[in-house]
């Protein structure tokens, strides 16, 4: 069972995005931006996350932590972040533009 | 699971979120970075967008970066160094001091970094990324004189490297040998060789169809294995012979006159071309500052990232000892964030944010043909530890998978666009 940083992941998801957006993305959140772009704004082949729906953004990383979607590399990601760490980071990349 | 208190991840939501102005009496916070490469650089770019109000300063003697990562294309030919070399403008425009000078010493107790032309620097929080010295002599009679005969690329600096390796590959002749000696754990980039073997293969099947690779490992193992192995037999025959340590394959000696790689029992292989990756080491400036043990590398607080026998002192990149994460440019990027947001939460007499560490390490084995091992690494509750996540991560299943490897081979290219816009722009 995964808990880790309940508190602050709940803040953080829970902040509005204009708050968000003055600052750089939460830290679990950062990591996406290795592949996806500093903005979440997609590279090449890797699409983008910035302005795509919460929830649908939630349901895909379920998903992909489950096995449930066929995946090349994600599926080896989602599955080491906690339930909190991934709302927080659909939150972010919701409230982008 | 890592247990921390509900309080101190309070007080580090609040400190990011609410975000008092970080000040000193005598004015504006001032954090330090030596070093503008994937530690270095991430790490100024995060703490402008993080905290508008503290002064950074990036130390840089090179005027342009050129990355180790996608290096080894440009020695396959898939890549020139152009694609590679990355300027500073984008970090000064978001309010980067860059100072190009080289930073030559290290006061923790005045706080201060000294440059080699000759002033001195004063610093509230230094992040210190200097990267990897390599260890001359540690091969008898590899030293900086060698490398000019037999390079290493391993350092890329001002791109000499590469490109001497670059045209002693293209000149060398169809059914010539190009040797590697590649050294022991620890090392910068793990994969790095083996991605390298590749690409040379690459650019051989196409160009020299008759030549031949010699990799002479110190190692019996390395990462991502069965992924390369099975890539080298699929796509490059027997073009590649790969002599790991327990057959003789730890290079002991070099004359560099006569391109000769002396192996532990006395074997001499001659090549027409040798790369020579010998044993490295944290970069000068961190041994001399005292912040290196017996290893050579720098023990940190993995909360922080703060060197053991230094706090206040961040050390991030290829000169810390990272435990079982790897020596990457991805794990530079990851780790200096928390390391500029552990340093900002201590300016504001808060604690360190809750950490976590993100790493994926893409290898290109052909032009179309990509690999990856990921991992999600979190410290312990003192910082003694990190641990990896053993339910996540990995490397890529294993094979006949076109598609899996094309896509992976354009992620990578993907990864590399990303990064160095989350270090430059």
């Amino acid at each position: 069972m995964k808990l880790r940083l309940p508190l602050a992941a709940v803040l953080l998801g829970l902040a509005s995005p204009q708050v968000l957006a003055a600052g750089p993305a939460p830290l679990a959140a950062q990591g996406c931006l290795g592949c996806h772009g500093p903005e979440g704004a997609g590279a090449g082949a890797v699409p983008a996350l910035a302005g795509r729906d919460a929830g649908e953004l939630r349901a895909l990383l379920h998903a992909f932590r489950a096995g449930e979607r066929p995946a090349t590399i994600m599926d080896r990601i989602a599955r080491g972040y906690s339930e909190a760490e991934l709302a927080a980071m659909a939150a972010h990349f919701a409230g982008q533009r | 699971m890592v247990a921390h208190s509900r309080r101190s991840a309070l007080v580090a939501a609040a400190a990011l979120l609410g975000a008092p102005a970080v000040s000193r009496a005598q004015g504006q916070a001032r954090l330090v970075v030596v070093g503008g490469g994937f530690g270095g650089a991430s790490a100024a770019r995060f703490a402008r967008l993080s905290a508008p109000d503290v002064a950074v300063t990036l130390i840089e003697p090179q005027p342009r970066f050129i990355t180790c990562p996608y290096g080894n294309l440009v020695l396959g030919g898939l890549r020139d160094m152009a694609a590679i070399t990355h300027g500073y403008e984008g970090l000064a425009a978001r309010g980067v001091r860059i100072v190009q000078d080289r930073a030559v010493g290290i006061d923790p107790v005045a706080r201060s970094v000294r440059l080699g032309g000759g002033t001195t620097l004063g610093y509230d929080r230094l992040i210190l990324s200097p990267g990897v010295a390599l260890r001359w002599n540690a091969i008898a009679g590899y030293d900086e004189a060698a490398a000019e005969a037999m390079p290493h690329a391993w350092i890329a600096g001002d791109g000499a490297q590469i490109t001497l390796l670059r045209r002693q590959i293209a000149a060398m002749p169809d059914g010539g040998v190009v040797a590697l000696a590649i050294p022991p754990n620890p090392f910068r980039c793990p994969p790095g060789p083996y991605e390298r073997i590749s690409m040379i293969a690459q650019y051989l099947k196409r160009h020299k169809p008759r030549a031949k690779i010699l990799a002479l490992d110190a190692k019996e193992r390395f990462s991502k294995q069965a992924l390369f192995q099975d890539a080298w037999r699929a796509l490059y025959g027997g073009m590649i012979e790969w002599v790991p340590g327990n057959v003789d394959g730890r290079v002991v000696r070099v004359d560099a006159r006569t391109r000769m790689l002396e192996t532990e029992l006395g074997t001499r292989h001659r090549a027409d071309v040798a790369n020579v990756i010998p044993p490295q080491s944290a970069a000068a400036i961190a041994i001399e500052a005292g912040l290196t043990d017996r290893t050579g590398w720098v023990p940190v607080d993995y909360r922080t990232f703060e060197a053991r026998t230094a706090p206040g002192i961040h050390v991030i990149g290829d000169a810390n000892q990272p435990g079982p994460m790897p020596k990457s440019g991805f794990i530079a990027n990851s780790t200096a964030k928390q390391a500029v947001a552990s340093a900002l939460a201590a300016l504001r007499g808060a604690p360190p944010p809750e950490a976590v560490y993100f790493n994926t390490c893409y290898s290109h084995v052909g032009a179309e043909y990509g690999i990856s091992i990921v991992g999600i690494f979190r410290p312990n509750a003192d910082g003694t530890a990190v641990e990896e996540d053993r339910d996540a991560g990995g490397t890529s299943p294993r094979g006949d998978l076109p598609e899996q490897r094309r896509l992976e081979a354009r992620y990578a290219d993907a990864w590399y666009e990303s990064i160095t816009r989350d270090m430059f722009s």
